[in-house]
């Protein structure tokens, strides 16, 4: 009893000196959306950053979903309680470059630490989404990913297809689909999860077509849409006529068909390349593949989140979120990170770095996005995609794409409603 | 006559009332007249840049025919969730009234669903006939009905409707015990007496004394169909597919915190108040003038 009395003093007069030391040290908050597993990375990468120096503490908070997280921090800006940092999802980012007083763009704040930001040193296909058009990057990109073609080895076995080839090409895709229904392997032959951000806006760059006027909106914020043309029509068709029979099952608007194709049901899926963990957790006996495309492979674009540092802070705090962020960067974190959660790496160094350590020759579906995001230069179709509004757009191709799926309307009208529909809803916010 | 209570203290009432009127004021009336502001604005996100704009925003809420579809979807949805869950909890208080055995337990356990939040309420649901899991959507498909409320608006209409009036049962059911306890058993029986069966009874007499808790009830699922069924829309349809299930509280939450366009959301959070407002008028005037009924 006597001893644990002690400890518990000890224990207590550590805490109070632990606190009132605290008074030194620059604290920043960091909002986020993990969850999960990923949750966990990102206490313990803030707690390994606290420890490893005594001059800054940052407190990751969580705020929910991601639109929920980036309301948070636009209430907290409006109510000037703003956080430090805080993730906001690819789809926030033209929201969060159109506010361009509230934010502090990080290769400033990098600045102000001392360590000037060398764009050399990042992935150019990543840093080239975070980035104004004349090349300042503005957020520091987080979990990045890019979507890519899973498939279920078991069916594709039953169906009499090659397991070791998964299909390159959309056409392809259509044939095996409609083999492993027919086959019967399996209740139905492909799904997908986010028809927008896959089947739209990376379709349009892995295809090198033009999803919309101005470089997708990179080049500046007028955009128009330009998914009415006859491959995205096509495409589109391919998915509603396939529907008819089942060979292509819908799960919903985001990641909700992750569960059909862990649940066996569809052979072939395309998903982001953040969804590995959870199929390997199954035990699934699956392949990875390219994302499909059309005739010739371009480059796709990244999904995901980055960091936004809010304006109006004192220096010591930018100092703070500058010594975090290049903590972040250190090429033995930035490789754990892609290893353990799936996410691709920031730097240079770090893919290289994995590359020397054998990783990807056991874990292949580990380099596909990359390889899909660095194979060639970007054109002014494949840079990104990027509006105010992004997450109203997606909001109404969904209506429309459900509508289709439905058999209430064909994929033309379903994209001339979307292109009519859309550019409505850019021009009432840019206005 | 009732005598008339007199406060020989001036002060003192107005301190009594004191705390009730300041939360009232601090979570009533100043968001409502922020909402009223907010909904005159047209501003981004972040509040950098604002205008005055008058009436513009509910000019375009009022002519946007998106917004005019999600005032049909809550009216088919309301009527729908409130006929549906008084329906079912009148025959179950009926049936409930008969029973004499062990009657306690019947209530209490059809009482019980009130107790679950309207998110898992909808959860459930979603379960139950989830398309690829669900073992009621298993049970359709056996039927030979191709059950798919992800793509199909009415399924998923059907779908909110049950999980929402399935929830409300309970309150309704606590309702109609009440009020079938306060009809005169004398009256039934002197009818019985005249031969009059038991159908017969229940439309004569029954239903007809019955109809002020019926019109109450009316009034109170058609406010809990507009605005406390968000928690089951937003956990099973999200308000598709399409808009199929967009009702008007969905429509405020969509525009205003998924897509941020804030002085579209506030016109139409100010016309969701006036609604409450007439809503409850007619309740306040109904319960007035009929609650000394019979």
């Amino acid at each position: 009893m006597k001893v644990t009395g002690i400890a518990a003093g000890f224990a207590a007069a550590f805490t109070f000196y632990s606190t009132t030391s605290a008074f030194a040290v620059t604290e920043i908050s960091w909002w986020h959306a993990m969850t999960g597993a990923n949750n966990e990375v990102v206490e313990q990468l803030s707690k390994e950053f606290n420890e490893s120096q005594s001059d800054y503490k940052v407190s990751p908070v969580f705020k929910g979903t991601y639109p929920e997280t980036l309301n948070a921090g636009i209430a907290a800006f409006r109510a000037k309680q703003a956080p430090n940092i805080i993730q906001v999802f690819d789809a926030g980012t033209g929201t969060m470059m159109a506010a361009e007083g509230a934010m502090k763009p990080v290769a400033e704040v990098l600045s102000m630490g001392g360590k000037p930001f060398d764009k050399s040193q990042y992935l150019p296909g990543i840093v080239a989404y975070y980035s104004k058009p004349d090349g300042t990057m503005l957020s520091f990109p987080y979990n990045s990913s890019s979507p890519i073609l899973y498939y279920n080895k078991d069916i594709f076995q039953k169906a009499g297809l090659d397991v070791d080839n998964p299909p390159k090409t959309w056409s392809e895709v259509w044939d095996a689909a409609k083999k492993i229904k027919s086959s019967g392997a399996a209740p139905c032959g492909f799904t997908s999860t986010w028809l927008t951000w896959i089947h739209t806006e990376n379709f349009a760059a892995w295809n090198n077509y033009q999803w919309g006027t101005q470089e997708n909106g990179i080049a500046g914020p007028n955009v128009e849409l330009k998914v009415n043309s006859e491959p995205f029509v096509k495409h589109f068709q391919a998915l509603a006529d396939l529907a008819k029979d089942g060979t292509f099952k819908y799960g919903g608007r985001t990641s909700e068909a992750k569960q059909i194709f862990l649940a066996g049901e569809c052979g072939i899926f395309t998903e982001s390349s953040g969804g590995l963990g959870d199929i390997v957790k199954s035990g699934m006996n699956y392949g990875t593949g390219m994302l499909p495309y059309d005739t010739e492979s371009q480059n796709t674009i990244p999904g995901g989140a980055s960091l936004w540092v809010f304006g109006g802070k004192s220096e010591e705090e930018y100092k703070a979120v500058a010594a975090f962020f290049n903590f972040l960067s250190q090429t033995d974190i930035q490789a754990r990170l892609h290893q353990v959660s799936g996410y691709l790496p920031v730097t240079l160094a770090a893919y290289e770095k994995t590359k020397a350590d054998g990783f990807y020759e056991k874990n292949p579906a580990r380099e596909i996005p990359i390889k899909q995001m660095m194979g060639k230069e970007p054109t002014e179709n494949s840079k990104g995609v990027r509006l105010p509004n992004l997450p109203q757009v997606r909001d109404i191709m969904n209506e429309e794409y459900e509508k289709m799926l439905a058999g209430q309307q064909t994929a033309q009208q379903a994209m001339d409603n979307i292109v009519q529909r859309g550019n409505a809803a850019i021009k009432e916010a840019t206005q | 006559m009732t005598p008339r209570v007199v406060f020989p203290n001036k002060i003192l009432p107005y301190l009594l009332v004191a705390p009730q009127l300041a939360i009232t004021l601090v979570f009533f009336y100043w968001p409502a007249s922020q909402a009223l502001y907010q909904s005159m604005l047209r501003e981004d996100p972040f509040g950098l840049k604002s205008q005055f704009v008058w009436f513009d925003n509910f000019k375009k809420v009022l002519s946007d025919p998106n917004y005019i579809n999600s005032i049909e979807v809550t009216a088919i949805f309301s009527i729908s969730t409130a006929m549906l869950s008084m329906v079912a909890a009148l025959i179950l208080a009926v049936m409930a009234d008969k029973v004499v055995r062990s009657r306690n337990l019947y209530r209490t356990l059809l009482i019980w669903p009130y107790a679950v939040a309207p998110a898992i309420a909808g959860m459930l649901w979603l379960f139950l006939f989830n398309p690829s899991i669900g073992s009621l959507a298993y049970a359709l498909r056996w039927m030979g009905i191709a059950w798919d409320p992800l793509l199909k608006g009415d399924q998923a209409m059907v779908l909110v409707v049950m999980a929402a009036a399935w929830k409300q049962i309970s309150y309704n059911f606590l309702f109609f015990v009440a009020g079938l306890q306060a009809i005169p058993k004398a009256l039934i029986e002197a009818a019985a007496i005249d031969g009059a069966r038991e159908l017969k009874r229940f439309w004569t007499i029954v239903f007809p004394l019955l109809a002020p808790t019926t019109f109450f009830l009316l009034v109170v699922n058609t406010v809990y169909a507009f605005f406390d069924t968000f928690g089951i829309i937003h956990a099973v349809t999200g308000g598709g597919p399409g808009k199929a299930t967009e009702t008007l509280v969905y429509k405020v939450y969509n525009d205003g915190f998924v897509n941020l366009i804030l002085g579209d959301s506030a016109a139409q959070s100010v016309i969701l108040m006036v609604i409450v407002i007439a809503l409850t008028a007619v309740q306040f005037r109904y319960v007035e003038r009929k609650v000394h009924y019979g």
